[in-house]
């Protein structure tokens, strides 16, 4: 395999060589991936190869079996549970395929949740919470509950409440992989306008090409290692 | 292989100057590709010598050209033929890719490496288009579009043959 350069100048958030196994299969086997403060991400691979363990083991939701994590010029890894969790609700958002939204509450409660949970006052909370309504063209559904919400509209507030506190770092694992091919990019243009709006760094986990297209960099994970395909830009003759 | 049709198309619209085809032809189907005045005229001097256009007499003003070129019934049937058929779908069995996989495969070079480097090279490509996609009108966003599915296409492959890379390893070693 030709040699990888994985780090990003200025990382924000970084793998080094980290292994997580489960029971007796090894999800990943010494991956390290470094990125950018601000950078928008995309890893994809295969279903399997170990790309949704990544993410879990950056977020802290995993900890590696050997190897290290480091964010913000702390090793995440290392930290104990309470540390982890505060940081993962403060620093970080997250954005999954489906399932994330309560859906017997309001679209504004769901984005005010994490604030709530982190013990911001109902008053503020819910001021910042309608402040991100437009920004996603959710203006007239704050009252609605998201069980009756389409599936564009429930990835939007899903958005919404993932960046509600400003996090550093927004983790997506396959955020479109519900939607449309319309609604999706609708969703990934969003995502990608705000990112840069707020300058959070986005890790985005796909197998789609046309959803990492929306990022600046792509890596792949094969065989719970990954590989960067900026070292591999080089000129194909045809 | 399409501009004597196209122009037939807009002629069908409207009879028109050279200079009117290629302002039209230019805004709608050159998105950075021009069509060179010299191919216009050419193209429509060949479209009067088969009998699908005609054009007017020429019209007192400046530039090379003054005519006003019209559609004829044969040229009105060539477009709607064209218009109406589908095109000819390709199953591109020999392509360039497989071809480059088989004959690294061959030779014992990284067939891997190469599948690799060309899915690099086509994601690049797919965030040049997605990024005019997302800063462009609608014309620009469907013709991205257009593209970004047959990289899309082209990637399913490379993925798909990544992972029976040993399998076809085997086959090209023993056959």
């Amino acid at each position: 395999m030709t040699s990888l350069n994985l780090s990003a100048p200025h990382p924000l958030i970084e793998a080094r060589d980290v292994c997580r196994s489960f029971g007796s299969t090894s999800a990943l086997s010494g991956a390290s991936l470094s990125v950018a403060s601000g950078e928008i991400l995309a890893v994809m691979g295969p279903s399997g190869s170990g790309k949704s363990t990544l993410l879990h083991c950056l977020a802290g939701i995993f900890t590696p079996d050997s190897g290290e994590v480091w964010f913000d010029g702390q090793r995440l890894d290392t930290l104990g549970d309470d540390k982890r969790t505060k940081l993962r609700r403060t620093a970080f958002g997250f954005v999954f395929q489906f399932g994330q939204l309560v859906p017997e509450l309001t679209v504004a409660d769901n984005i005010a949740l994490p604030l709530l949970l982190d013990r911001v006052s109902r008053k503020a909370a819910y001021a910042r919470a309608a402040a991100w309504l437009p920004r996603l063209g959710l203006d007239d559904l704050g009252a609605r509950r998201t069980g009756e919400l389409s599936g564009g509209q429930a990835q939007r507030v899903a958005l919404a409440r993932a960046l509600v506190t400003r996090p550093k770092v927004l983790l997506a694992d396959e955020p479109t992989g519900s939607l449309d091919t319309l609604t999706g990019e609708m969703v990934m243009d969003l995502l990608v306008s705000i990112a840069r709006e707020e300058g959070t760094t986005v890790i985005l986990v796909t197998h789609d090409a046309r959803v990492a297209a929306y990022a600046e960099r792509e890596v792949m994970v094969r065989d719970g290692k990954v590989i960067s395909h900026s070292d591999l830009e080089v000129e194909v003759g045809r | 292989m399409t501009v004597p049709l196209t122009l037939l198309g807009l002629l069908e619209r409207e009879p028109s100057h050279g200079y009117d085809l290629k302002r039209d032809y230019d805004t709608y189907f050159g998105r950075g590709k021009p069509l060179p005045f010299g191919q216009v005229y050419a193209t429509l001097g060949r479209l009067a010598r088969d009998g699908k256009v005609i054009g007017g007499d020429a019209e007192p003003g400046a530039g090379p050209d003054r005519k006003r070129y019209a559609i004829t019934q044969t040229g009105a049937r060539e477009f709607d033929a064209w218009l109406t058929q589908p095109i000819e779908p390709e199953p591109h069995l020999q392509t360039v890719l497989f071809s480059k996989v088989v004959l690294a495969l061959m030779l014992g070079r990284p067939a891997e490496t190469y599948l690799d480097t060309q899915r690099a090279a086509h994601l690049r490509r797919m965030r040049e288009l997605t990024t005019i996609k997302r800063t462009g009108g609608l014309m620009d966003a469907l013709l991205a579009d257009h593209g970004l599915f047959h990289l899309e296409a082209d990637l399913r492959w490379i993925d798909v043959t990544s992972a029976r890379l040993d399998a076809l390893a085997e086959m090209v070693r023993t056959s």
